[in-house]
């Protein structure tokens, strides 16, 4: 019986999984060690693990519905700007947290724009700590996604039905029961069931804006059971309880997941017939664009000020920050490319749920996991930087396989029977087939990866000593000190820096895009 | 029949695909044009793919040339094919994805050039060997894909379809150009069709699928005079 041929052997993409699965079951192992040192589980650990869920479902729940109306919105007016905005909605999700904590501290903090505003007439000032700047915060983060999601959804209708719409006279009432209902029935569950799980291991905004028994989330409680009272049995059963949730978060989730479209696809302009009277809209855009581009102007404005006051501990951590990503990006190609290869040519669909590893194991889980299995030997800060690449990459994966695997499939769907006609195996077929036609989604892959390794504050935060940090760790130090201005400049640097790495990715993987 | 020389042998050749099976039994001595005709959803198309090493086979063997080829790799079993689309990569030049013929990597020896250009050139294709295949016509693609089975120099040919796309007139000058390219070559070539004028105009035999069943080749003349029952409900006669 002739075997099933296939142009690319699925080994390699075996064994990528294979290391992803033993990473994770090391820290296993490394926690399981410390587990039994504790008894039981406390108060605290209980609220950590109702915030965590509570602030994640009350941050899903308010983006999407706040996305809702304003995908409407940009789906039937195009107002000026509306490219712009369209694209801008795409920087929060690689845009560096801190950095978003510093812009919106800039807006609603204690000496913020809102505030001041407040004071001028006479009314009591908001804080933005505690648990409802957490939500804040992930509302921030999370509400463009969401409304691009939506948007996706809506432009994937045919103008086709738009033009009926305009033949029959429906209303908008209508529009929406037939046309628009439909779609987002389709689209909100993905979108709320990333979002929900994005937020279940939300560490940087807890570690700014929340703290306390009423704002700590589990990741955050794994921090400081280590950083404040090395309680190693602690963190090992916090990480525990963080696998558990995001675990059972994630297989719930994993059905109903969306798949992350390159850019924001053809940004067709569709004739519409249904929209009512403009204000409406137009209150919906103005609203988004404030929430989004305030703050953001912030850091540019304050960060241009900050620049001069910058240390010289910001360069060296930009030095660290770029090399960390670069190897981030190469081990994630590394893996996410032979993974997708044989996830494309597998026949059995389930494949896809080995990626979302990476989103069940917390990078605070892992990082505890091997901090307790390195700890005995060495110094875990010698590998701060290693593990945190390393990390960093995996946390990057489900995201770049679920980016390659919907193109790879249609190029082995097109041209596989081609490739194994003309002997085209293994490394030709990647160098002559797959990787000259998959070059966009490879850059934008790599480039999401890169812009989230510049960006990440989170396992560096437990293993990093003094004198080791990447950029927001610096950022968040310089923050912890008071010291406003220079942490204005760094996060102006890393913007620059997240971004920069992105968009060279991205341009490479569009450069000589054809056929 | 078993040894008869000749250039393809199917023997007990058994495809099972959920509740479709189709089963052959045939040999196609070397040199002859074949067509390949018979309804949608007859297994046609299988059936080539199966020999072309694409599909799984439940049981049989298969021999190209005298070599028994039922395990080997597609590129490993003397067989050139053409699907009905995705036969050249676009994102490489007609003269690259005609080099893959010769060899499978992008450079090429002097001697292997000379022979990719001498190949485009015998298709008409000469000056257009830097486009792409998006920036050339139908027609000019179906060349291309010629031009490569060309130097692909293997002795079985099987088409399927490839050139359903394009019009009656075109479709005839690519019909023509592959018997001459399988002459040239010296190949033998099995091909799908569903008009029986190109069965009549570029095929010697015809070998009739129906409902997973395949009868064995006969001169195309003598099957037309005569149809039998299962043809000539096909045919509409």
């Amino acid at each position: 019986m002739a075997r099933h041929a296939q142009p690319i052997n699925p080994w390699p993409g075996i064994v990528a999984a294979a290391f992803v699965v033993t990473v994770v079951i090391a820290a296993f192992v490394g926690i399981g060690q410390r587990v039994e040192a504790t008894s039981g589980l406390r108060i605290a650990e209980w609220q950590a693990v109702r915030f965590t869920v509570w602030q994640a479902l009350l941050s899903a729940l308010l983006s999407v519905l706040l996305a809702v109306p304003v995908a409407r919105a940009l789906a039937r007016r195009r107002l000026p700007g509306h490219r712009v905005l369209v694209t801008l909605l795409g920087a929060p999700f690689i845009l560096p947290v801190i950095v978003a904590v510093l812009g919106l501290l800039a807006i609603f903090g204690r000496k913020g724009w809102l505030n001041t505003g407040l004071g001028l007439l006479g009314l009591p000032e908001v804080s933005i700590y505690g648990a409802h700047g957490v939500v804040l915060a992930h509302v921030f983060f999370n509400m463009p996604l969401a409304t691009r999601l939506i948007l996706q959804g809506w432009q994937s209708v045919p103008a086709e039905q738009f033009r009926m719409v305009g033949q029959l006279g429906l209303s908008p009432r209508m529009v929406f029961r037939v046309i628009e209902w439909p779609i987002l029935r389709q689209v909100v569950p993905g979108a709320f069931a990333l979002i929900f799980v994005i937020c279940l291991t939300s560490f940087a905004v807890a570690l700014t804006l929340g703290g306390g028994p009423r704002a700590t989330t589990i990741e955050l409680a794994i921090y400081q059971a280590f950083r404040f009272d090395f309680d190693l049995g602690r963190a090992a059963v916090l990480s525990l309880l963080q696998l558990a949730v995001a675990g059972a978060a994630a297989v719930l989730a994993l059905w109903i997941l969306p798949p992350i479209a390159l850019q924001n696809g053809r940004d067709r302009a569709v004739r519409r017939w249904d929209a009512p009277a403009p204000w409406g809209d137009a209150i919906w855009i103005t609203f988004a664009a404030g929430f989004l581009l305030l703050p953001l102007m912030s850091i540019a404005l304050s960060g241009l000020a900050g620049l001069s006051y910058m240390p010289l501990s910001v360069l060296s951590a930009t030095w660290t920050t770029i090399w960390v990503a670069c190897v981030s990006t190469v081990v994630l190609l590394a893996l996410a490319l032979p993974m997708a290869a044989w996830l494309a040519q597998a026949r059995w669909g389930g494949a896809e749920a080995l990626t979302l590893l990476g989103l069940v194991a917390s990078p605070l889980m892992i990082g505890t996991g091997w901090f307790i299995l390195i700890y005995p030997y060495v110094s875990p800060t010698a590998f701060a930087l290693p593990v945190t690449a390393l990390i960093n990459a995996m946390m990057a994966l489900p995201f770049a396989v679920r980016i390659l695997l919907p193109p790879m499939r249609q190029v082995f769907n097109d041209y596989g029977r081609l490739s194994m006609g003309l002997g085209l195996r293994g490394v030709s077929n990647w160098r002559i087939v797959l990787i000259p036609r998959l070059r966009p989604q490879i850059g934008f892959a790599a480039g999401l990866t890169a812009a989230l390794s510049v960006g990440d504050l989170g396992v560096v935060a437990l293993f990093a000593d003094p004198d080791v940090a990447t950029l927001p760790l610096q950022m968040y130090r310089l923050m912890g000190s008071y010291r406003t201005e220079a942490a204005a400049g760094a996060a102006l640097v890393l913007v620059a820096l997240a971004f920069g790495m992105f968009w060279i990715c991205d341009a490479w993987g569009r450069r000589h895009v054809d056929g | 029949m078993r040894g008869g020389g000749g250039m393809l042998t199917v023997e007990g050749l058994r495809i099972e695909q959920g509740a479709f099976a189709l089963t052959a039994d045939f040999e196609v001595p070397k040199g002859r044009r074949v067509a390949v005709i018979g309804p949608s959803g007859a297994g046609k198309s299988t059936l080539l793919n199966a020999l072309g090493g694409y599909i799984e086979i439940a049981g049989g063997r298969v021999e190209v040339d005298g070599q028994d080829v039922t395990d080997a790799a597609p590129d490993q079993r003397g067989i050139a094919m053409l699907f009905q689309d995705g036969n050249l990569f676009p994102h490489l030049t007609l003269a690259q994805n005609v080099g893959l013929g010769i060899r499978p990597a992008l450079r090429l020896t002097e001697a292997e050039m000379a022979q990719m250009r001498d190949a485009l050139n015998r298709v008409g294709l000469a000056e257009f060997a830097d486009r792409k295949p998006g920036d050339v016509s139908g027609g000019q693609q179906s060349r291309a894909a010629l031009a490569r089975v060309l130097v692909q120099a293997k002795p079985l040919l099987l088409l399927d379809e490839p050139f359903a796309a394009l019009g009656p007139a075109l479709r005839a000058e690519m019909l023509d150009l592959t018997s001459q390219v399988a002459r040239d070559a010296g190949a033998t070539v099995l091909m799908i069709t569903h008009a029986p004028k190109d069965a009549e105009r570029a095929a010697d035999d015809l070998i009739f699928v129906e409902a997973g069943r395949v009868d064995p080749p006969r001169a195309v003349a003598e099957v037309m005079a005569d149809p039998p029952e299962a043809l000539r409900a096909y045919l509409g006669r």
